[in-house]
């Protein structure tokens, strides 16, 4: 009894555990970004919102938003279905697939991108068989999609595979013995299920793709207005040693980032309560 | 075998030798920080120095190399590499690094001869083979319709070489008139597909992804490049005018005195003017500030053009550095949005 009070949880350590967790986080995660904050500070506020107006600059945050939110898109719908086929069907080669979901995580991030600028230049394999129907994607804004697509592949497989491992194909027998047809179980009973797993996805492979460098730079062309991503105009600045105008773009990223981050997070918690607790 | 020629060979195995020693076997180790494309220069050259260190002192030297974008090493230096001597892709870079870490005086390009460049480089053309778009001049670059591949300015110091040397170009042909030059320039810009980040980079997307009708290039990596992907896929085309493209050297003060290599590293960059360093030079296709000592038959790979000087067509590299790649400056203007 005399215990209730200070042993909250059944496992010990509790205080250790809290104390390794706060110096852990402060070292590797808000150190660095309060470094930032501070040299970006340098600037004051007045130099920060110029610098935010700068019509190059927000062209280059509207892409580097703009097609990674695209590509988050394309990656929650396709990478759901990827998902779905691995965990459902059972295929000669399927381990060998799920194995391969990996790579994107696993290749160094230029030599994706130089893979990519590879395939999809004029004379590459796939961009060859583009070329004659007008459509170019190496050294274009369509071009940065691809590697995003590519990139931010595995983050939505890999959340939305287990869910769809534990949802049993029972409760869709269930439905379609109540009188669901096929659709209506895919959009009542699978989809509100699977739903905060795929927002999840969805984030963590828009928050990469936003800041993705390596693999964008090879396969974007780079002009100004067109296909420059935000990335690249740190890399000018710290090119011309203005450090604080390096850190202030990287800071308007970081907000922007946050706030659709801290939106997307409501928006799971709203469907959490919504549809339930997964 | 003549007792003369026994130890020079003898040197010349120490030479192939000392890069296979262990570091600590070595009794000096000098860092040299460069750029990208003189990689298989500076290797032949830190062989022939430390096989004549050697024969001079006693020593051993090991040179270690460190090679990447121009401005990206420049960084490094100012943030703490512990670089004994830079040779980097312009004056600017070795500017900053002056002026950032103050390791070296801001009068550093003075201290050696021929503005510190012991090497000089022009900017050429490369073209596919046979020049199916008849490209001659810097005329032919800014016509509709014609692709150009140059890497971007604010990121590649190679970059910037061909910016001005187009803009040396039209200065001439339009008597100075700048709003005529600027024109000029910007059609030359909205004629590039791809801006890479550096000049290898866009090496890359001319000869290997097929891109591009012209490349903009250093001349010694337009040679390379036709080395590399087959002398019968491309042709060199040289401008009727182009711009005296000066890699300069110098030695970081600060750096060398806290490890106390001053009078190697000081060795180092004279030997780089010695009759050997420049018909190396020549022969990696750059060309010698003393033609005299390369061989005859490399010197006649480089054909003559004019050439101008940044010094007398800009004011220096200071002032063009601020003017045209500064935040804002004329390149950032030619590719604002008309209003």
């Amino acid at each position: 009894m005399t215990f209730a009070f200070r042993q909250k949880t059944a496992l010990p350590g509790f205080h250790l555990a809290l104390g390794y967790t706060l110096v852990y986080l402060s070292l590797i995660v808000l150190l660095p970004l309060a470094a930032l904050v501070l040299r970006t500070s340098s600037l004051g506020l007045a130099g920060i919102v110029d610098l935010a107006l700068q019509p190059r600059i927000l062209a280059s945050l509207r892409t580097s938003f703009g097609i990674a939110f695209a590509a988050a898109a394309f990656n929650a719908v396709f990478g759901l279905i990827v998902a779905w086929v691995l965990v459902r069907y059972d295929f000669p080669g399927r381990r060998f697939l799920d194995a391969a979901v990996d790579l994107p995580f696993a290749l160094p991030t230029a030599v994706a991108g130089i893979a990519l600028a590879a395939l999809y230049a004029p004379t590459g394999w796939v961009g060859g068989l583009l070329e004659p129907l007008g459509l170019k994607v190496a050294y274009t804004p369509l071009g940065i999609g691809v590697a995003l697509v590519f990139i931010g592949l595995p983050f939505v497989v890999r959340t939305v595979e287990p869910v769809i491992r534990e949802l049993e194909p029972e409760i869709e027998e269930a439905a379609a013995t109540l009188g669901a047809n096929r659709g209506q179980t895919l959009r009542r009973v699978i989809l509100p299920a699977l739903l905060p797993a795929i927002i999840t996805g969805f984030a963590l492979a828009f928050a990469r793709g936003v800041g993705e460098y390596g693999s964008v730079i090879f396969i974007a062309g780079n002009i100004p207005y067109v296909s420059e991503i935000a990335p690249l105009l740190i890399i000018v600045r710290l090119e011309e040693f203005d450090y604080a105008g390096a850190t202030a773009i990287a800071t308007l990223m970081l907000v922007a980032a946050f706030a659709i981050l801290l939106f997307i997070n409501l928006v799971q918690a709203w469907s959490r309560r919504r549809f339930g607790y997964v | 075998m003549t007792r003369m020629k026994l130890l020079a060979s003898l040197l010349f195995a120490a030479g192939l030798a000392l890069p296979a020693l262990p570091a600590a076997a070595a009794d000096i180790t000098l860092l040299n920080v460069s750029y990208d494309p003189t990689r298989e220069l500076y290797r032949d050259i830190n062989a022939a120095f430390a096989a004549e260190w050697k024969a001079r002192t006693g020593d051993n030297v090991l040179i270690r190399q460190s090679h990447g974008g121009s401005g990206k090493q420049a960084r490094a230096v100012i943030d703490g590499l512990e670089a004994d001597v830079v040779t980097l892709a312009l004056a600017a870079d070795i500017d900053a690094i002056a002026t950032h870490s103050k390791k070296l005086p801001q009068d550093w390009q003075k201290r050696l001869s021929n503005n510190a460049s012991p090497f000089t480089s022009t900017i050429v053309f490369l073209v596919r083979k046979g020049n199916p778009k008849a490209i001659k001049d810097w005329d032919d670059l800014a016509k509709p319709g014609v692709a150009v591949i140059t890497p971007n300015p604010k990121t590649s110091g190679g970059a910037r070489w061909n910016y001005l040397a187009a803009w040396a170009y039209a200065n001439e042909k339009f008597g100075g008139d700048e709003a005529r030059i600027r024109a000029f320039v910007q059609s030359i810009y909205k004629n590039a597909p791809v801006l890479d980040t550096g000049a290898r980079g866009s090496t890359i997307t001319f000869a290997q992804r097929g891109l591009g009708d012209v490349l903009i290039a250093w001349e010694n990596e337009a040679f390379l490049a036709s080395l590399e992907f087959g002398k019968d896929k491309f042709d060199i085309v040289t401008p009727s005018l182009s711009i005296l493209a000066e890699p300069p050297v110098s030695l970081v003060d600060a750096n060398a005195d806290a490890r106390k290599t001053r009078p190697v590293a000081e060795a180092y960059l004279a030997f780089l003017w010695s009759d050997k360093a420049q018909a190396l030079g020549a022969k990696h296709y750059y060309r010698p500030a003393k033609p005299a000592a390369a061989a005859k038959e490399d010197l006649a790979r480089l054909p003559a053009l004019r050439q101008v000087a940044i010094d007398q067509a800009f004011g220096g590299w200071k002032a063009a550095q601020t003017k045209h790649f500064g935040d804002g400056g004329v390149f950032d203007q030619i590719y604002a949005p008309a209003r």
